[in-house]
């Protein structure tokens, strides 16, 4: 216990001292390239977050272009968890037909997600569309093939068990199969989680009128290093924060698995 | 109430097919606790679970009540091996016993008011609200068994129920399931590989031939009841009984002479 409390308070002050270092270092170099971190928090607030209370402190330029971000980003992780969970967990209990796809899926994985984004650009013309389906193309292997796995490997007993008592097969699906392959599912979706906003920012940088990927590009083009540090800053805590909702959704739902894996 | 006639279960075809049980007949009476044991491999496992309908037999059949089984038959439950991975370690222990009775009981209420009655039958009231994991391994068997009970079952298979827990443990459990048979009027087959407790908690013990399985003797268990963990294993009956299935189950050539005459008369029978 108190292991734990010294290690917490060790790291926020590693993290401050880090922070303190880098603002003592920028201030004294005058570095156009490196701005201090006062400077970079002070844009952010300025640009993003000074706005009315009513707007939950989101300025204009904030809704304008995180919101989209972060609806990208959801929209195309919901999509690939939609197709991935279930076709995972169907493909997972069929195991010949996962031998016929297995070549394939594994091609298709191993493609790397950004040689679609042209073909995504002809397909969907720039814009929404074609960033949501980036996100979610490059998303769905990992949810899939985690839940294959799972799925796959749902215990023998546990199963012989159910249909001794007579569940249907709609019943052990709903029962045994979904909870056994969940763990596995939710392992695959935070690999897609951190994925998915390194797609967000790529697909807005190669064509968006909005997001931070587009607020990027447009720091770059007009040297705007504050700007360009802000965004980065940015996507570090966005990603930090969903990863942490992610995980918060993932104790309350699987409770049984990490207190069970605790005691083994 | 059971018969079983000729029943015979390969696994794989032609040369490289693998016999698990080869014409194995036997028969069980209404209320009888008939334990199963034998040599590692001699296909204990398999027997049972082609009784329970589980795995389909290549040739011969299974007959419960007058029906043959086809599909898991009903009235029927089963307490497997291993209770760490029977029970369902994402429910707590109520909606582990309250599973079997979906099929039966609509209402929740009143699956988890028979769950827990069950639980209580078993010496395990109020640890419904409890993960199976939170458990001791003595305590998730009972809770396997507390499972095996809610759905009032006429026939239960138990598969070496108790090969993973201790000594004093399985002793309690064997106790256990000794009253529960009194108290209902169930019919219980066991298979272990424990030649003490193949005598102890049954009417009659079937030695069965190493692999391929077949009947090497069927011994009826002419032991007092109550039976006592201390008593009745005192007395000569129960060491001559042991003895003679511990011989049967390790000495091909001693058994000959000792248990495969009885068993060979019952099954041409």
């Amino acid at each position: 216990m108190s292991w734990q409390r010294t290690s917490w308070v060790w790291r926020w002050v590693v993290l401050a001292a880090g922070i303190a270092g880098w603002q003592l270092w920028a201030s004294a170099a005058r570095s156009s390239f490196f701005p201090p971190p006062s400077a970079i928090v002070a844009r952010m607030h300025r640009l993003w977050f000074s706005g009315p209370a009513a707007h939950a402190f989101l300025t204009p330029d904030a809704t304008a272009n995180l919101l989209p971000s972060l609806g990208r980003v959801l929209s195309g992780l919901a999509i690939a968890a939609a197709i991935g969970v279930p076709l995972g967990i169907a493909l997972g209990r069929s195991p010949v037909v996962t031998d016929y796809l297995n070549p394939l899926l594994q091609f298709a994985r191993a493609l790397p997600v950004v040689t679609m984004a042209p073909v995504f650009i002809v397909l969907f013309k720039l814009g929404t569309q074609m960033e949501v389906a980036t996100i979610a193309f490059g998303t769905v292997w990992p949810i899939l093939l985690n839940t294959i796995d799972g799925a796959a490997s749902v215990d023998a007993v546990q199963l012989e068990t159910a249909r001794a008592f007579r569940l249907s097969r709609w019943e052990r699906l709903v029962w045994i199969v979904i909870p056994a392959a969940l763990p596995k599912a939710f392992a695959g979706l935070r690999l897609s989680l951190s994925l998915s906003l390194i797609l967000m920012v790529f697909a807005e940088l190669v064509g968006a009128s909005n997001g931070i990927g587009y607020e990027m590009s447009n720091a770059s083009n007009s040297f705007d290093m504050t700007l360009l540090w802000s965004t980065i800053v940015l996507l570090g805590i966005l990603g930090y924060l969903l990863n942490e909702l992610l995980g918060g959704a993932e104790r309350l739902i699987l409770a049984w698995h990490t207190s069970h894996r605790e005691r083994e | 109430m059971l018969e079983v006639t000729g029943l015979t279960r390969a696994y794989g075809r032609g040369d490289a097919a693998h016999v698990a049980i080869d014409q194995v007949n036997l028969s069980v009476a209404q209320g009888e606790l008939v334990s199963i044991v034998g040599p590692s491999g001699c296909g204990k496992s398999t027997l049972l679970r082609c009784i329970g309908g589980l795995i389909v037999p290549t040739a011969g059949q299974v007959v419960l009540r007058g029906e043959p089984v086809r599909d898991v038959p009903d009235g029927l439950a089963v307490v497997l091996q291993d209770y760490g991975r029977s029970l369902y370690p994402w429910l707590s222990v109520r909606d582990n016993v309250a599973m079997p009775l979906r099929r039966t009981t609509r209402s929740r209420a009143a699956r988890r008011k028979a769950a827990d009655a069950s639980l209580a039958a078993v010496g395990l009231s109020g640890v419904g609200e409890k993960y199976p994991w939170q458990l001791s391994g003595g305590m998730q068997q009972r809770v396997a068994i507390a499972r095996a009970l809610a759905c009032d079952p006429v026939l239960l298979l138990m598969d070496e129920p108790f090969g993973s827990v201790d000594a004093q443990t399985r002793e309690d459990l064997e106790d256990l399931v000794l009253r529960v048979r009194r108290e209902r009027d169930i019919t219980i087959l066991i298979v272990t590989h424990d030649i003490d407790e193949s005598v102890y908690v049954a009417d009659r013990v079937i030695v069965l031939t190493p692999g391929p399985g077949r009947v090497r003797a069927d011994l009826p268990v002419r032991l007092p009841w109550p039976r006592d963990q201390i008593a009745t294993k005192e007395l000569p009956e129960f060491v001559r009984l042991r003895t003679e299935v511990s011989r049967l189950v390790r000495n091909r050539e001693d058994a000959a002479v000792a248990g495969e005459s009885p068993a060979r008369a019952k099954s041409e029978a």
